[in-house]
């Protein structure tokens, strides 16, 4: 076991490297340089120079990489072209609130649409079934941008009642104790409404699947069969045999919530990792974006990572698994 | 599939009804999505209004005086072109890739698998927000992002399939026949290998709607005053107090799109594999 987790971690840090060499060499085959960008079409080809050579957009690209990829390393993370406040600040101050944002809505989802998906399976096929199905791939569907853009319409606008904008209000600094902590989560209401609401459709489809993957196998005939309760077969039997996949889809969801995460932040200016990510692509802003893809890669192999521990820990049979192909 | 399948029933209604639409745009609406009157008089009309040259606008104006109608449908072009091709590239990738790791013995084929693997792992919407930024935003573009982003899954499933087909005694024969390589894995094992690739692939094609919406949104996909409906939720988006209809049309629109693809991939997965008993 902890020599399939090695070797999974072992993985992830490739994945994660290679995401960054990836990021790296699509940056620099793209056309169009930052310093062209920074200074604007009057500059003089001796100020374009200078600039490239303080940024080291001059030098080889393989030894831009490696002095890249050392003082990344070693935490010095550059400073933003756009912004010139030091990269390792910027994503320092952003990822507590997508981590907040993310973790919040991943344990709501999660969790609603277990129960949603549990619900479907134990009464397959009946009208209620149906129903929830029909609201489950509605749910799928929405994009959470435009979903959160309704919320906004609906909270803000109409019943006035929910800020649209940012993670606390302007008066935050001066808040202390109650009113602190009410303005804190009157602003997250709306983004993890929106993220939760676009990933429960998902969780629910896949948690139904899986319970009816098992629900058809012999075994629970024979408990049925047996007298055992319909609820004690339901928790005790089908769902501890469907926890295996259900533990996987956590560590899966985390990419697709973190891309939601994406969108929503950039709907509700949420100052996050997906704001500054798109802000830094949208003025290819390099070490912004560099260490932005990192991050994000990072935060969904830790996931994996994490989802691979839960689901060895519930499953005695992935535990003793000598190894997985 | 039986059409007596609701969900199968309803995808392929809405999904004709909106290629329909789509391809007969210039039918269905009068004058060019991008056309502005008279901006002062013509902007931020509610659906149904009509304007000072007596003309009706069936889902309003936005602000500059374009009728919504007519983009949402011309921007309906944008959106099935552009979620049908981008899908059509992943499947003609992940398929090569998938049978090629499948069928190639030793190293090949386990380095095919490990980039399948390795691909898998990146954040996709990282990925698409850096290669959408990298180069002129247009469709073609996003097409081509959307494509090479999306075949992973895809090779995943041929693998498997291909890797099963490979041992059946249908295979053998064709090889006990004299059939090469390319002869058994072209006409014997891939046309049984697609069956899943048809599911995933109606899926895709919903998903990759509605990514090309939000890089629209974000302006890194089709560029505005070309009507695409993430562009158009995006230009509603200052203006949801005094003109809601601008923001809400295309995202009624996207949704329908959306489950209308994913019922379809269900009933679809449902009648293709024999052996499921599920059925709502």
């Amino acid at each position: 076991m902890l020599r399939t987790l090695w070797q999974r971690a072992l993985a992830g840090i490739a994945v994660v490297a290679g995401v960054v060499t990836l990021t790296f060499l699509l940056l620099h085959a793209a056309p169009g340089n930052p310093a062209e960008r920074l200074l604007g079409p009057t500059a003089t080809s001796e100020q374009l120079a200078a600039l490239r050579h303080t940024l080291d957009l001059d030098r080889p690209l393989t030894v831009q990489y490696a002095g890249w990829l050392g003082r990344f390393v070693h935490g010095d993370w550059g400073t933003s072209i756009a912004t010139g406040r030091p990269v390792w600040t910027m994503l320092r101050e952003a990822w507590p609130a997508t981590a907040r944002l993310v973790a919040l809505s991943l344990l709501l989802a999660y969790g609603l649409g277990l129960l949603v998906g549990i619900v479907q399976a134990a009464r397959s096929r009946s009208r209620l079934d149906t129903t929830l199905s029909v609201v489950s791939v509605t749910l799928f569907a929405l994009p959470g941008f435009w979903l959160g853009l309704m919320f906004v319409m609906l909270f803000t606008y109409w019943l006035r009642v929910l800020p649209a904008f940012g993670a606390a209000g302007m008066d935050a600094d001066v808040l202390t104790g109650w009113p602190w902590v009410v303005d804190q989560l009157r602003h997250l209401a709306l983004p993890l409404l929106t993220l939760t609401v676009i990933g429960v459709g998902g969780m629910a489809r896949f948690a139904r699947g899986a319970m009816l993957d098992v629900i058809t196998q012999p075994f629970v005939a024979a408990d049925r069969a047996k007298g055992v309760p319909e609820w004690r077969v339901l928790t005790r039997h089908v769902l501890r045999n469907a926890l295996g996949p259900l533990l996987t889809l956590l560590g899966l969801s985390l990419p697709a919530l973190f891309s939601g995460a994406v969108f929503v932040e950039a709907v509700f200016a949420w100052p996050g990792v997906g704001r500054v990510m798109v802000e830094a692509v949208q003025s290819r802003d390099y070490p912004v974006v560099m260490a932005a893809t990192a991050v994000s890669a990072v935060l969904v192999v830790a996931g994996n990572l994490l989802a691979d521990v839960l689901a060895a820990w519930a499953d005695p049979r992935v535990r003793s698994a000598p190894r997985q192909a | 599939m039986r059409l007596r399948d609701h969900r199968a029933a309803f995808g392929l209604a809405v999904l004709s009804v909106v290629a329909v639409v789509a391809v007969a745009a210039p039918l269905v609406t009068a004058g060019h999505p991008n056309a502005q009157g008279d901006i002062v008089a013509t902007r931020f009309l509610p659906p149904f209004a009509a304007d000072p040259h007596g003309a009706v606008h069936p889902l309003g104006t936005d602000r500059f005086g374009r009728d919504v109608w007519t983009r949402l449908v011309y921007g309906a072009r944008i959106s099935l072109g552009v979620g049908v091709l981008a899908v059509l590239i992943s499947v003609v990738i992940g398929t090569a890739v998938g049978a090629a790791a499948g069928y190639l013995r030793g190293w090949p084929g386990t380095a095919l698998l490990a980039l399948t693997d390795f691909a898998l792992a990146l954040p996709r919407v990282v990925l698409l927000l850096l290669l959408a930024a990298l180069w002129r935003p247009s469709a073609a573009l996003v097409v081509v992002v959307l494509g090479v982003t999306g075949w992973m899954p895809i090779a995943r499933l041929v693998h498997g399939e291909v890797r099963g087909l490979l041992v059946r005694p249908f295979v053998e024969g064709a090889r006990a026949l004299g059939a090469g390589r390319a002869r058994v894995l072209w006409r014997h094992i891939l046309p049984n290998a697609l069956t899943p690739v048809i599911v995933a692939a109606a899926l895709g094609v919903g998903n990759a709607i509605l990514l090309e919406a939000g890089l629209s949104y974000l302006g890194l996909g089709v560029q505005p005053p070309t009507a695409s409906w993430g562009s158009m939720i995006a230009s509603g988006r200052d203006t949801l107090v005094n003109a809601p209809w601008v923001a809400t049309a295309p995202g009624i629109a996207l949704v329908l799109v959306v489950v209308a693809c994913t019922l379809l991939g269900d009933a679809l997965r449902d009648a293709l594999d024999p052996g499921a008993v599920r059925r709502p």
